[in-house]
């Protein structure tokens, strides 16, 4: 049995990562991880005429490079694994539509990364595929004008607010030897504490990243100290003290080996309130700098949780809070293939 | 207790607090220094063009909305809407920015569906309160002078 526990998956074939692609737009480039990253843009647009297709660009470079990196052609790939935040996930269906490769659209707002990339190894270990490439994407312009207001627009912006990371992430998951296996994954459930307010999505998200943290805890009968690093998708600096006190309380304490892909991502003098957000968020974190520090023996074994916030606009409207679903897959580099 | 179990009021140690006061000082200097500019130029109007008092008024009015729509569209309006709160969002050039932004924001689904459809989606709730409010306020004001 590969379910192990309530919520885990464990991989028992050796499923890999065999080659992974970031690209983003110009504050990930500003910022501290900006020369880890393969594809940069200088301005939102990424030489297109509209945000949608800017978005369109990143997924697509990412999709390339990653094929490129891996040697392979796109009809050498038997599925693709996409979402993002627009509706109808529309970034990745029109990617979609140029891959002669069967889809499927997935979505779980920022927490798509870790959800595409759990799916996708489950596949591969089960035999019902030889690779997978997945991908995510979000664009800042693309998020702004469909969650909240128009990009140009003279609102002021609380402190616990969230920006939308810029950029795309690609992965291809097969049976390939490579530096990178992916272990374990662990799928989150919808969690619910009844915060309503779409500008402090840390608080929102929080309980969900605790809930799937310490399910996998007690799924696997680990503890915090048995990896190297946990990382969370985009809890940012509102929703990450929340997650620690929260996980505390349950007798896990996450201490030093936490840290948050929305507070690596900027430097704190840029203009991005209670740091960065995004399906992207998770994926050039984790894709672009993570697995760099995992290739120089700085981490063996690391926990990603990509933390999504279930927002619709027209829900917060209606009164409605907003839900949060977290997913994490574990990732440990193979002894003797760094 | 338990952070879980008293979630949205136990949340609020963490969530960062709002500098009320300096929220305020901030957006009475610069909503004070609209008004002053708007104020100067009335003058200026009245004393260069000699205009009457009431076609001044309409002349700043436009000249603010110009302004604000040339900024807006220099991606400058929005920082200042970050910096200065109600301070710039009160006056007409707060008006005038919702109206350019989100024409702006829609132009790439074209001029009717995209620009005319959506140009009012931030301030229309500001017409449509404000000729409500004016409408009854209307009523009110010829009541009294009716009756006495």
């Amino acid at each position: 049995m590969k379910l192990v526990g309530k919520q885990t998956w464990i991989y028992e074939n050796e499923v890999y990562l065999q080659a992974v692609a970031t690209a983003v737009g110009p504050m990930e480039t500003e910022g501290p991880l900006g020369e880890q990253f393969d594809v940069t843009y200088p301005d939102l647009y990424c030489g297109e005429d509209t945000w949608e297709l800017a978005e369109r660009r990143l997924m697509k470079d990412a999709v390339q490079v990653c094929l490129t990196k891996a040697k392979l052609e796109i009809n050498d790939v038997d599925f693709f694994l996409a979402g993002d935040l627009l509706n109808q996930n529309v970034t990745a269906n029109y990617i979609a539509r140029d891959l002669p490769v069967p889809f499927l659209c997935m979505f779980g707002a920022c927490s798509t990364s870790m959800e595409t990339l759990a799916v996708a190894a489950a596949l591969v270990d089960g035999g019902f595929a030889r690779r997978v490439l997945t991908a995510t994407s979000s664009h800042n312009a693309t998020a702004e004008r469909q969650f909240r207001y128009p990009t140009e627009f003279g609102g002021q912006k609380p402190k616990s607010a969230t920006f939308t990371v810029t950029g795309a992430g690609a992965a291809l998951v097969s049976r390939e030897k490579s530096k990178f296996r992916i272990t374990a994954a662990t799928i989150g459930k919808v969690v619910d504490f009844g915060i309503h307010n779409p500008l402090d999505m840390g608080a929102a998200m929080a309980p969900a990243a605790a809930s799937t943290i310490r399910q996998h805890f007690q799924d696997l009968k680990t503890s915090p100290e048995d990896y190297d690093l946990i990382v969370t998708g985009d809890l940012s600096g509102v929703g990450s003290p929340i997650l620690r006190e929260l996980l505390r309380e349950e007798g896990y304490e996450l201490a030093d080996n936490h840290r948050d892909c929305g507070l690596m991502i900027y430097r704190t003098d840029q203009e991005v309130f209670a740091g960065g957000s995004g399906c992207a968020c998770s994926a050039v974190v984790t894709y672009g700098h993570l697995l760099k520090e995992m290739e120089k023996g700085n981490l063996q074994k690391i926990f990603v949780v990509a933390t999504g916030a279930l927002l619709s606009p027209t829900m917060i409207w209606q009164n409605e809070s907003i839900p949060a679903i977290a997913h994490g897959v574990v990732l440990e580099v193979v002894k003797g293939e760094r | 207790m338990k952070l879980r179990d008293n979630y949205q009021e136990a949340v609020k140690i963490f969530q960062p607090k709002p500098s009320y006061f300096l929220n305020s000082l901030k957006a009475f200097f610069v909503g004070g220094l609209i008004c002053v500019a708007g104020q100067v130029l009335q003058n200026l109007y009245i004393e260069i063009f000699t205009l009457h008092v009431s076609v001044a008024q309409q002349m700043v009015l436009g000249t603010f909305i110009l302004l604000t729509t040339l900024l807006t569209g220099m991606g400058v309006y929005d920082k200042i809407g970050q910096f200065a709160g109600a301070g710039s969002m009160i006056p007409i050039t707060g008006f005038a920015n919702s109206l350019a932004s989100a024409a702006l924001e829609h132009r790439s689904e074209g001029v009717v569906l995209g620009i005319a459809s959506n140009m009012f989606k931030v301030g229309g709730a500001v017409i449509v309160y404000g000729v409500v409010i004016a409408y009854i306020l209307g009523v009110i004001h010829y009541l009294f002078w009716k009756l006495f």
